[in-house]
């Protein structure tokens, strides 16, 4: 994929004025982290974590790692 | 947890004991098992399970003297399951056993088997199964000798059992009288089971009982002889009206037992307490069941037809006890029982490696106790819950986002929004002070000054006022610690205002204090209201024209001293009044435990099952009880409602939800300061406005997002620039980490108004940031 590609075109920094890109993430909970792909400002850094994504994939993750 | 403590709590757990059925029954036939697969009209899979206890399935089907049937608990309810005619049924359906498959010892011993009644052939059956080699010596023609006489059992029934024989190497030496001193030399072990004849011969070998016969060991079926064991009707002096074919079965069952562990030099009497017939602590709930008459074969010589077994075994309950899982949706929603679940919590505590999966499940109880009302040992899964709790929480193993926002909401209540502790205007000591607790004031703030100002118009000497958190929430989340804490600040208080009698609104404030601060003196305030004169517009007509039903907080099931005081109170005020089950066997909202954060799904069929139990209107005496209704579109009114009425339809008030709990506990410390003590409390300024509609208001309810937690996202926002634009729609994005969770708003602001429009929210509590 290409990572500097916009994603979420609706979405623009509005600091920045610029569309989000996928690009490396550094997520973590509890002690544990690891880099994952997010839409995020090319210029500022802002990462966009959609709902979809907190109350799905994110959610099932906080929850495995809080009962390990 | 201690050990020793959860190996109690297992054993006051009763579902895993036999039904008496089985437990009656020598060799433990497993007859629930057997009438449920038949109440599915599975015969095969009954004829595979009635075959895994008894080697002779025929025989036993026919003649079986099932003391099994004379302890049935249907027997209570009708008429005894008619067991050994489900057997016969079983047996009938097919007359083919598969053969006995030979085990495979690691040291093939030799035993000589002498009597091929149903002992012996039991015991022969037994060593074969365990990899012996059996040698089998009938003095008659015949195996099964005395059996072939019986009218009841046809030959072909005889010869299907024999079947299973075939190919095991067993030698039978039939029509020899062998010399039993010869096989105790030649063989490992020798099984007699020679029937009731006195044998005076065998002196030599080994003791006899005065009228002649073997003696042998009540457990063991060992005689003095180390390698000779007896039974079978030998044993138990036999008539032909006290011979039981099911006795001798377990006689050479249990003979065989006892020469496989001398072969294997094991102990013969170790772990065989459960052997042979017994009661049982089974509880079975006989109101549950409509009495039911036994199944009658249109045609009793030849017994059941399959329908009708298949009907007869309908009528088996079958016995469990359960009544604590029937009564409870969290026991029930983890489809199993307390013994289970103990085993479980107790490994999910103690594991080294691997994911700790009873976490939720042990923070999803609600602590009620209606399970320890239900269950004939009281065995209180809260008891068990908390115990774990604590020891999770000790270990720092327990997830902190099950408890957090309610221990968020417990920080506010102690925080200085909220405390405050006063003697009455005007008076320098308090007789009593009254605590309404948290939820009272964040329900219905307003009923709070109507009371104190009543109790201060009726009570002499002064009383005092106290606002803050009895630690309910710290207790139930495990927190030890922060239980202590809140302790410690109620007790400064209390001691500040002279140690006044402490009078209780909330019946969970009132069982923190009556169990835990021994040294405070409490009492809920409705026995003082009922002993008091009624406030003035508490004795006006009640405009509820139908009754109401009440529900009783849990935290009050062992009160009955409130309990009566309420209905007393609601008597005089001319309340028609219903009750649903009473107070002891009351169940729980859902906020018991911190249910309701830990796991909305449980705590909620919790609340709806109490909700669907009346369709009047409820009357409750605990605010977080009637809010909780009130959220599930239960009309209720709180017994303040009637006392101090306002309004036309208090049972109509919606839940004011977490974030108004909140602004309700702070708008009453400024209002009681400012009206009271003429003290000017600062009031909170924001300049942020929010839009929110009902149904985004109700989805925050949902995620536990308070509407501070919005306005401290905007304002983060504001300050920093940092959000996002949605183009297509023109709303914002925004978000912030405050602590331990990032909240998101989707919001737009309005530009005439200037208010922010809230879109919605969510939260997540890992942390996400740009990698460099």
């Amino acid at each position: 994929m290409n990572t500097n590609a916009p994603v979420e075109t609706e979405l623009l920094c509005a600091a920045c004025r610029q569309p989000l890109v996928l690009g490396k993430v550094k997520a973590s909970y509890l002690g544990s982290s690891f880099e994952v792909d997010l839409p995020r400002c090319p210029g500022c850094g802002f990462v966009y974590v959609s709902e979809a994504l907190a109350q799905g994939k994110m959610l099932q993750v906080e929850q495995a790692l809080e009962d390990k | 947890m201690d050990g020793q403590q959860v190996r109690i709590w297992e054993s006051r757990c009763i579902e895993e004991s036999p039904p008496a059925c089985a437990a009656a029954c020598p060799v433990h036939v497993d007859a629930r098992g057997l009438a449920e697969l038949l109440a599915k009209g599975d015969f095969k899979a009954a004829q595979a399970l009635f075959c895994r206890f008894i080697p002779f399935p025929n025989i036993i089907g026919h003649l079986c003297d099932h003391p099994c049937e004379s302890v049935c608990r249907r027997a209570e309810a009708g008429e005894a399951i008619r067991i050994h005619a489900l057997e016969r049924a079983v047996v009938s359906s097919s007359l083919a056993a598969s053969p006995f498959r030979r085990g495979r010892a690691t040291e093939r011993k030799r035993v000589a088997v002498v009597g091929a009644g149903l002992s012996g052939l039991t015991a022969a059956a037994d060593l074969i199964v365990k990899g012996h080699e059996v040698a089998v010596f009938e003095s008659g023609l015949q195996l099964f000798a005395r059996l072939r006489g019986d009218p009841r059992l046809p030959s072909a029934a005889i010869d299907a059992d024999l079947a299973r024989f075939d190919n095991t190497g067993i030698v039978f030496h039939c029509g020899e009288r062998p010399d039993i001193t010869a096989l105790a030399k030649e063989f490992d072990a020798v099984y007699l089971g020679l029937g009731a004849q006195a044998v005076p011969d065998l002196a030599v070998l080994v003791d006899l009982t005065p009228d002649g016969r073997i003696a042998v060991d009540a457990l063991t079926y060992a005689s003095r002889h180390p390698k000779i064991f007896a039974g079978g009707s030998h044993r138990y002096g036999s008539t032909p009206h006290t011979y039981s074919p099911i006795t001798s079965l377990q006689d050479g069952r249990c003979a065989a037992l006892s020469i496989d562990r001398l072969l294997q030099g094991a102990s013969l009497t170790a772990n065989r307490e459960g052997q042979g017939s017994q009661s049982t602590r089974l509880h079975v709930n006989l109101a549950r069941h409509a009495p039911s008459a036994a199944i009658v074969p249109a045609d009793p010589d030849n017994g059941y037809t399959p329908a009708e077994a298949q009907a007869e075994a309908t009528r088996c309950f079958p016995c469990h006890c359960r009544e604590c899982v029937r009564s409870c949706p969290y026991l029930e929603h983890y489809g199993g029982y307390p013994k289970r679940y103990i085993r479980e919590i107790y490994n999910n505590e103690t594991i080294v490696m691997g994911a700790r999966k009873a976490n939720r499940m042990i923070d999803s109880c609600m602590l009620c106790g209606l399970c320890a009302e239900v269950c004939p040992e009281k065995l209180s899964m809260g008891d068990v819950c908390l115990s774990a709790r604590e020891g999770m929480v000790g270990k720092g193993k327990m997830p902190v986002s099950h408890h957090d926002f309610a221990l968020r909401d417990l920080a506010y209540s102690r925080s200085d929004a909220f405390t405050l502790t006063r003697h009455q205007p005007g008076f320098k000591q308090s007789a009593v002070v009254f605590y309404p607790g948290c939820q009272l004031a964040a329900s219905s703030p307003e009923q709070v000054e109507r009371v104190y100002a009543h109790l201060c118009a009726t009570i002499d000497d002064g009383v005092g006022l106290m606002l803050g958190c009895c630690g309910a929430p710290a207790h139930w989340a495990g927190r030890a610690d922060l239980f202590a804490e809140t302790h410690a600040e109620f007790s400064a208080a209390w001691q500040s205002l002279g140690r006044p009698l402490v009078l209780t609104a909330c019946s969970s404030c009132y069982r923190m204090i009556a169990d835990h601060l021994p040294e405070v003196p409490v009492e809920s305030l409705w026995p003082v209201l009922a002993r008091g004169k009624l406030p003035g517009e508490a004795t006006a007509a009640q405009n509820s024209r139908m009754a109401l039903a009440i529900h009783d907080p849990c935290t009050t099931r062992h009160e009955p001293a409130i309990q009566d005081a309420v209905r007393h109170l609601l008597d005089r005020c001319g309340t028609k009044t219903t009750e649903l089950d009473g107070p002891q066997l009351t169940s729980c909202c859902g906020f018991g435990g911190l249910a309701q954060f830990a796991n909305r799904e449980i705590a909620d069929k919790a609340l709806d099952r109490r909700i669907g139990q009346s369709n009047s209107d409820y009357l409750t005496y605990c605010a977080m009880c009637r809010d909780n209704f009130a959220r599930r579109d239960k009309r209720a009114v709180h017994v303040l409602d009637l006392l101090f009425p306002d309004g036309d339809d208090p049972a109509a008030r919606p839940d004011p939800g977490f974030s108004r709990r909140q602004e309700n506990r702070g708008r009453l410390k400024r209002s009681l300061l400012r009206e009271l003590w003429n003290e000017a409390m600062e009031e909170p300024t924001d300049a942020i406005r929010l839009v929110i509609s009902p149904q985004v208001q109700a989805d925050l309810e949902r995620k536990l997002i308070l509407t501070d937690d919005l306005r401290q996202v905007l304002r983060h926002a504001e300050r920093t620039g940092q959000r996002l634009l949605n183009g297509k729609t023109g709303r914002f994005v925004a978000s912030h980490r405050p602590l331990r969770i990032t909240y998101w708003v989707e919001y737009a602001i309005d530009a005439d108004s200037g208010c922010y429009v809230i879109h919605g929210a969510y939260s997540h509590r890992m942390d996400v940031e740009a990698a460099s």
